[in-house]
């Protein structure tokens, strides 16, 4: 069998999230009662017309920008001619041969390195209605509140040599995206799309193989799932001396393959044309220069900066980025001169929890990074044990009182006190008379359990540093 | 004379020495209708919501107008002459309805047309040919015939047309009347049902020269709802009704003078020329070289737009929807195909099926793309001209309104009826019709000027100057109900 290699594109569609839509003045807004957020200009209806919505082509340049593309300085808009009832006009404003951007890229981690994914070009359109069929009454319904919600196109060029470089290109574009603040990029939600295009090649050869376009995933797990099958299909009929036909298959999540759907014969040609109700517009260089000046530090210079500026370790550095609200907060604890290693922990460890259980934004909870780094101290100072000062957090983002307010209420200083501390160690001593024999017998493991112990009578308060140390101290001068 | 053959500023005068009321008038109008429509059938349908006549309003113009049936009006029935339409209600108001209803216009009825505009006779209608006020064996011309014909028979006071390449001014021609296309942009498409939306213009249809520009101050202006809408400020079009051609410079363009023009159109247009230059206009030749290149250019352009425009009218959310029997069930291309085949007429079909074709891939640049080339350098021929002229006379149409039936299987002999007015629209210059004589058969016969965009103003002072020496305008038809 030769060796073969894969060739992946992805084309990447994002709802932008601007207030309104891209052609008119409904709100853009998703899981709204049917039919509610609509126009005549959205329906199609007869002798309406669009309009430019400007942000939406703000936001797209924006994204460009972040993507390293060339924004071009006179874009236009066209027709992209097809029948399909969530279509209302028969045509989707698109955009064909003046996009609004091109040529740009990203790098995608690969084995400890960095690879560069050219972007080929992105482009503004509308996006349709949804077909929802109805089983039960056995027809289809339209729900138009979709229709007009600015879309933008994101295509890459044949770069991606895996399902994994796909899944990776995904994740690095999606964290991008969410830093630039332009999109939800929720794949559930249908607010981020992704359809694939692979071939194979017998390794070596610069001509690209026959493709095959994927359609229907709906989860970045889902993607690499149908190019992993797809792949796989590629081979097998290469290996056998069969051919690749050209066609759209479909991604079946359930049974776990994909399905032809239409062969390149029953491709639709669209017809592009020039849409003649709106008018070419020019991208001046004090505007371009305005966008540019909104793009955040993006997440890969983020992390740089953070491990040259915080001296973090890469695996938390890594993981800090993911979430620029969470880096945000770090770096706001770490101007109160605390040690950033345990801010760093404090963060992807109990808050990440938190985040996740609650299903919160770090912004949104009710603790401010003064506060945590309070916390965190308080934990150096041996005023609280890790154990406790966990607790002392889910009180503080559940009530948001103070943390010394929550101290006092609850007793929760640890005990400290060396005759608190002794009187206590006595009463275990009695208790656990067995374990105490196991000791003096050389099993000084069994220690262990009785710090255990003393740490639960005292509801986690006793400092178990101290308890150890005088537990250790009694056997050892017994 | 009856209240309903009078002018707009003629009625505006008596109405402001109270000698009629606004409520008399619109009755004046309605009962010609009802007595010369059964045989002119210059309308499709009287507005369903009648005017409230309120004698305490004081709005501007409390005239009746009619509207051509491809702008939309709030929950009026509009078809745009298809069958596929039928029994649409738009939920909103073009706006130039709402420019019009703001100072009092009082919307009679809808008229008329080639079907979505497709045509140059108005036989293309689904619902029956408008006849010729002048001749009810003649075409009105089209495709704004309806509006023309309303006008001529004075079943309307003034209406409201659309010109996509010729349908205000060919039918203005073809009945005597003033028709004006204005510049591209000057007028808001908002609510227009597109035919071929970087031609179509909306334009007034009036009874004189003095009308059309107080028509025209009523709908012009920028709309932010229309991107194509030009951000250029009005003037009072009434303030350019002067009687002085002195020293203007008028472009005749050899190319318009061509085999096949009825020696009558050429007389009169002959004649009017002398008329003007005896005023003080400087008449010279000039040359439009890409003029022979006008109608092919159009047709793929304006059936390639037209051919996407109209891909909306589908059977999934109003107008007719068609089944056809034994079809697979639930199939959504065969409720298309059904849908469409019953709904539209021949001409539509024909004009889909030529710019669909010109869009295809593989034709695309051979057809699309070298005609907007050529529309490049037809603008450009008409930019040369203006650099050194004030305005180009032609004649409107080359021949005088022809028998219903005699061109309507001759789709090329129809088209061929629109190539002295194609041009400006591809220019995207304005342009009116006039009167100017009438043949030996008592058909009028239409003089058209030319002018730079938005020069609307030039060809208001020509026009009028032209009227005020001539009798032409003030010729009634009558018909004998």
């Amino acid at each position: 069998m030769p060796e073969f290699e894969t060739v992946i594109g992805l084309e990447v569609h994002l709802q932008l999230s601007t207030e309104t839509k891209i052609f008119c003045g409904c709100a853009n807004l998703f899981g709204r009662e049917p039919n509610t957020l609509t126009c005549p200009v959205c329906l199609g209806l007869p002798g309406s017309l669009p309009v430019l919505n400007k942000k939406a082509l703000m936001y797209a340049i924006k994204a460009a920008l972040a993507l390293n593309c060339q924004i071009n300085s006179y874009i236009k808009f066209d027709r992209k001619n097809y029948y399909y009832p969530d279509l209302p006009k028969g045509y989707q404003i698109s955009q064909h041969d003046l996009p609004v951007a091109h040529d740009g890229w990203v790098m995608i981690p690969a084995s400890g390195s960095f690879k560069k994914i050219n972007i080929k070009r992105a482009h503004l359109e509308e996006d349709a209605g949804k077909l929802i069929h109805d089983t039960f009454l056995n027809c289809s319904l339209v729900d138009y509140n979709r229709t007009g919600t600015p879309l933008m196109e994101i295509v890459s060029e044949p770069d991606l040599r895996s399902p994994q470089e796909a899944y990776d290109y995904l994740t690095t574009l999606k964290l991008i995206l969410q830093y630039l603040d332009v999109s939800d990029c929720d794949m559930e939600k249908g607010s981020l799309r992704c359809d694939a295009n692979i071939s194979i090649r017998e390794k070596g050869d610069l001509r690209l193989g026959t493709k095959t376009e994927l359609k229907n995933m709906n989860s970045f797990r889902a993607v690499k799932a149908a190019l992993e099958f797809e792949e796989i299909r590629h081979q097998k009929l290469l290996s056998s001396g069969q051919k690749i036909i050209q066609e759209t298959r479909l991604w079946n999540d359930e049974k776990a393959m994909t399905i032809s759907m239409r062969s390149k014969e029953d491709a639709h040609d669209y017809r592009y044309f020039p849409e003649p109700d709106l008018v070419p517009f020019t991208i001046d260089e004090a505007a371009l220069q305005e966008i540019k000046r909104s793009v955040p530090e993006l997440p890969r210079e983020k992390f740089e900066r953070f491990l040259k500026e915080y001296k973090l370790a890469e695996y938390d550095a890594q993981i800090l980025i993911q979430n620029q609200e969470l880096a945000g907060f770090f770096e706001q604890c770490a101007a109160f001169s605390v040690e950033t290693k345990k801010v760093c922990n404090w963060l992807i460890g109990p808050i990440q929890q938190e985040l996740n259980s609650r299903g919160a934004k770090i912004n949104s909870l009710q603790i401010q990074p003064q506060e945590l780094c309070d916390l965190i101290k308080k934990i150096e100072d041996g005023v609280l044990s890790n154990l406790v000062a966990k607790d002392v957090l889910k009180i503080k983002l559940d009530t948001g009182k103070t943390i010394d307010a929550i101290i006092r209420e609850r007793g929760l200083t640890q005990i400290c006190d060396d005759g608190t501390l002794e009187n206590l160690i006595e009463e275990i001593l009695n208790e656990n008379t067995q374990v105490v024999e196991q000791i003096k017998q050389g099993k000084e493991s069994a220690m262990g359990f009785l710090v255990g112990q003393a740490m639960k009578k005292t509801q986690g308060k006793a400092n178990p540093k101290k308890i150890k140390e005088l537990i250790t101290r009694r056997f050892h001068n017994a | 004379m009856n209240l309903n053959q009078l002018t707009a500023h003629e009625l505006i005068d008596h109405l402001k020495s109270k000698k009629t009321t606004p409520s008399d008038i619109y009755t004046a109008v309605v009962k010609e209708i009802e007595r010369l429509d059964p045989k002119v059938k210059a309308y499709l349908r009287l507005t369903k919501n009648k005017p409230a006549f309120d004698s305490n309003s004081r709005l501007d113009f409390p005239v009746p107008i009619s509207i051509k049936d491809n702008i939309c009006i709030k929950g009026e029935e509009i078809t745009c002459a298809s069958h596929i339409l039928e029994g649409f209600h738009p939920s909103y108001n073009a706006a130039v309805i709402e420019k019009i209803q703001k100072c009092g216009g009082i919307l009679v009825g809808q008229t008329n047309m080639d079907e979505f505009a497709f045509g140059s006779s108005t036989e293309n209608s689904h619902f029956g040919p408008t006849r010729n006020p002048w001749n009810l064996e003649c075409v009105p011309g089209g495709s704004s015939g309806g509006s023309a014909a309303a006008v001529a028979a004075h079943e309307a006071i003034w209406a409201l047309g659309s010109d996509t390449g010729g349908s205000i001014r060919q039918p203005a021609s073809f009945c005597g009347i003033v028709g004006l296309k204005p510049t591209y942009g000057r007028v808001s498409r908002y609510g227009l049902i597109a035919f071929a939306s970087s031609l179509d213009q909306i334009g007034p249809l009036t009874k004189d020269v003095t009308d059309n520009s107080l028509l025209l101050n009523i709908i012009a202006g920028h709309d932010e709802r229309d991107s194509t809408s030009a951000d250029v400020s009005v003037p009072d079009y009434t303030k350019s009704l002067i009687n002085d051609v002195k020293g203007l410079k008028i472009g005749i363009p050899k190319e318009y003078f061509i085999e096949g023009m009825d020696p009558q159109v050429k007389n009169a247009v002959g004649e009017a020329i002398e008329v003007l230059e005896k005023k003080g206009a400087i008449f010279k030749e000039v040359s439009l070289p890409h003029t022979e290149y006008a109608v092919a250019t159009y047709y793929i352009l304006a059936t390639a737009e037209a051919s996407s425009n109209l891909a909306r009218f589908d059977g999934v959310r109003y107008g007719i929807r068609c089944q056809p029997k034994n079809s697979r069930k639930g199939s959504i291309v065969d409720l298309y195909e059904e849908t469409r085949s019953v709904g539209f007429g021949k001409e539509a079909k024909r004009r889909i099926m030529l710019g669909t074709y010109a869009l295809s891939s593989g034709y695309y640049e051979a057809y699309y793309v070298r005609a907007q080339k050529v529309r490049t350098l037809i603008k450009n021929d008409f930019d040369s001209v203006f650099k050194e002229f004030d305005a180009i006379v032609t004649p409107t149409s080359p021949t005088t309104a022809f028998r219903i039936g005699e061109k309507a299987e001759d789709p090329l002999a129809m088209y061929l009826s629109d190539i002295y007015t194609i041009s400006a629209n591809l220019a995207g210059i304005p342009a009116i019709s006039l009167p100017c004589g009438f043949s030996k058969n008592g058909l009028p016969i239409g003089l058209q000027i030319l002018a730079k965009p938005f020069a609307e103003e030039m060809l208001f002072r020509i026009a009028y100057s032209y009227e005020q020496s001539t009798p032409w305008h003030t010729k009634r038809v009558s018909i004998n109900a």
